[in-house]
């Protein structure tokens, strides 16, 4: 089965990487980390980098799954 | 309880005195009320800031406030609670953030508006740009850790 995952990026991360957002599809089960990987081929993640699966908080291991939206952002700096 | 992202200014009295008016439920049950308003600054880290750019990730922000808010609830009594905070281009003296917090007694308003704002420090999505007189742009990196003694 082939899965659709968005991916988004925000702030320093967005300006660095010069796009917003990913459209990627998998078959099988993938985590977190390995979006991070097929979306930024050859470029390790920032130190400190976050990440969410539909708007939780989330380890780099956890699995994602068909129709997620997967977000990677900088530590925040709101308030 | 209720969470407000502005992407203009506001005026944070209006906006506790109006929640509050409205919150009819409230009345005659609230003896204390804290309030914390989040001001701009023209300075950080030595330098002189002319603005600022808020960015957010619509829908978790409001989500992860949510979840602060009800997890002050838990921890303290809590009658209601108010976020209200700004996005876009922002200008110093301008309020950045409110947090209001009703209760029935002083302790649960004041630590529980505190637990709500070191928590939205470090988990609701915002990220600072800095415009500095210098004409350089720069993010800020991270938030400091307001239980720490300079």
């Amino acid at each position: 089965m082939t899965m659709s995952i968005k991916v988004r990026y925000f702030a320093s991360l967005k300006e660095s990487l010069g796009r917003s957002e990913d459209d990627l599809e998998f078959t099988g089960p993938v985590t977190v980390k390995d979006i991070w990987c097929r979306a930024n081929v050859g470029k390790p993640a920032p130190d400190n980098l976050l990440a969410a699966v539909n708007m939780e908080y989330v380890d780099w291991n956890s699995v994602v799954r068909d129709g997620d939206e997967v977000a990677f952002f900088p530590p925040v700096t709101g308030g | 309880m209720a969470v407000k992202i502005y992407a203009q200014g506001f005026d944070p009295w209006q906006e506790v005195q109006a929640y509050q008016n409205a919150a009819r439920q409230m009345a005659g049950k609230f003896g204390a009320t804290n309030v914390f308003i989040g001001t701009m600054r023209d300075f950080n880290e030595g330098d002189d800031v002319k603005s600022m750019h808020l960015e957010h990730y619509p829908g978790m922000t409001e989500k992860q406030l949510e979840k602060i808010i009800a997890e002050a609830r838990r921890q303290w009594s809590v009658i209601d609670a108010l976020v209200v905070h700004r996005v876009g281009e922002i200008l110093p003296n301008e309020p950045i953030v409110l947090v209001v917090v009703w209760a029935s007694h002083r302790g649960d308003a004041f630590d529980a508006s505190r637990y709500i704002m070191e928590a939205l420090k470090s988990k609701a999505p915002f990220w600072k740009k800095e415009a500095l007189l210098s004409e350089d742009q720069r993010w800020v990196e991270k938030n400091t850790d307001g239980y720490k003694r300079e």
